[in-house]
């Protein structure tokens, strides 16, 4: 990792570091066209939502993004800023949070670089720990926890990394409406200055999160203009519900 | 109440024994009863314990040496694909071949004392915890090894702290499987060829028409296995993941 990038962790990610990300080319599954002539804009330092529903491809480009395997064939090209390549430098957080339930809450956090071989960086650790809430689970198995919870330590874990870009494949989406709000909001003002890719079938979310808000359909890619006001938007807010009534109705329209 | 269930069995298995015995009129040299048996476990103690620790020390180097094995060959065989291939049928043949016929064999080659019936252990226990650990290396839920690639894990760190972790309970089904057949394999081993263990004192006592002090042997060797099997169980629960 490139040393001397912001390491905050509380909404103090260095703005310098952070990296535009763009995505452009077809893909195809089993020889039919998943998305064709793509073309994908992820702003530096900001929260951009990927709205569509299931199999429309959209975990497809963030598994692209991060250089984990498809079953798709790509052909295109990923691009960050600085024209270094963008998979050794994510995070990434998906719905199944993914915790070690060998390991303790602190044990997971820290897998990243247990499993570089690099010492963890024990301060950062217990910052994290603090911001997240989970000080006192630290030496808890990840069984022992709600759906919560355990959504914290996976947030936690990928803020460990301290990576510029991060990809959340759907992270909140089996919580129920009050910890999902609550989780929203922590992950926004905790990852503020990355570059944020975050894919959601949920119109609600993409409309209280996103600074851009893409959706994406069979058809192809549509851009849909924000509310105004900063992310995380009120729950009530009436441009906010407005943009997630029309996203939601672009996403019951036909292909 | 569930506690005291299979204490009621116990009993319940030796009354019916006793009355068999007992209405039947069964000689003591065809079927002795609980009672005998136990006056001559009692009077016989000394020689029992002599023997069944014999058994018990084969039985116990030969799962710690087979477990240690298969765990090993497991292992290699995640971690390199050509071994894979080459080994993976020999592996899935073997596991027809009853073991326990080899023990002529191990005899001749390894002579009456300990190591045959070691090597009988080690050859049970060896091949259920080479399959079993070696599946559960291999089904490593997709998440955790994709979690593992973005952080940037090289292979030897993802087996050692993902797949191994990940493959505990698999491992723990085959030393279970293992630990059940494990005393068998010591006294057939016994059997064939042997001075000293269980085994060999059941033969002993078959032939001198000593049946109370061969069904002495048998209990005991009975309640070794169930113990054996209780600890590797208690081992098993351990090495589960809550989810």
């Amino acid at each position: 990792m490139a040393e001397g990038h912001g390491s905050g962790i509380d909404g103090t990610f260095d703005q310098v570091s952070a990296l535009d990300v763009a995505v452009r080319g077809s893909a195809t599954l089993d020889s039919e066209t998943l998305f064709g002539n793509l073309e994908m804009e992820i702003p530096a330092g900001r929260w951009t939502s990927l709205l569509g529903h299931s199999g429309v491809g959209k975990t497809t480009i963030l598994r692209l993004i991060a250089g984990l395997g498809t079953a798709a064939r790509f052909e295109g090209e990923i691009i960050a800023s600085d024209g270094m390549p963008v998979a050794s430098r994510i995070a990434y957080m998906a719905q199944n949070d993914l915790l070690f339930p060998w390991a303790s809450v602190r044990n997971n956090i820290i897998a990243g670089a247990r499993l570089r071989g690099e010492p963890p960086d024990r301060e950062r650790l217990d910052a994290l720990l603090d911001r997240t809430g989970l000080t006192g689970h630290a030496d808890r198995k990840p069984h022992q926890l709600s759906g919560g919870q355990r959504q914290r330590v996976a947030l936690a874990r990928t803020l460990m990394e301290d990576r510029p870009v991060i990809l959340l494949d759907e992270p909140f989406a089996s919580l129920d409406a009050r910890t999902k709000a609550q989780m929203q909001d922590l992950a926004l003002e905790l990852l503020a200055g990355r570059t944020v890719l975050q894919v959601t079938h949920d119109p609600a979310e993409a409309a209280r999160l996103g600074h851009k808000i893409y959706v994406m359909r069979r058809s192809g890619l549509h851009r849909e203009a924000e509310p105004g006001s900063a992310p995380p938007r009120q729950v009530d807010d009436s441009e906010c519900l407005r943009v997630q009534g029309r996203l939601h109705r672009f996403l019951l329209e036909a292909d | 109440m569930s506690a005291r269930l299979p204490l009621l069995g116990i009993l319940l298995f030796v009354g019916l024994w006793q009355a068999v015995v007992t209405l039947a009129d069964l000689p003591r040299f065809i079927l002795p009863g609980p009672l005998l048996v136990l006056e001559a476990m009692w009077t016989n103690k000394e020689l029992i314990a002599e023997h069944a620790l014999v058994t018990l020390a084969e039985v116990l180097i030969g799962i710690a040496l087979g477990a240690a094995l298969g765990c090993a060959t497991a292992v290699h065989l995640a971690y390199s694909p050509a071994s894979r291939r080459l080994v993976r049928p020999i592996l899935v043949f073997s596991q027809a071949i009853p073991v326990f016929a080899l023990a002529p064999i191990l005899t001749l080659w390894l002579g009456y004392g300990l190591m045959s019936k070691v090597a009988m252990a080690v050859l049970i226990i060896y091949f259920p915890v080479t399959s079993s650990f070696f599946d559960g290396l291999m089904q490593t839920p997709r998440g955790f090894l994709d979690l593992a690639d973005t952080m940037g894990a090289d292979r030897r760190r993802q087996l050692l702290l993902v797949r191994i972790p990940s493959a505990m309970p698999s491992l723990a089904t085959g030393l279970r499987l293992g630990a059940v057949y494990a005393p068998i394999g010591a006294v057939i081993g016994e059997w064939v060829g042997a001075s000293r263990g269980l085994g060999y004192l059941m033969l002993l006592a078959n032939g001198r028409a000593k049946i109370d002090l061969m069904f002495a042997a048998l209990v005991v060797l009975g309640l070794m296995a169930v113990a054996l099997y209780a600890a590797v169980d208690r081992m098993g629960q351990l090495m589960k993941h809550e989810s």
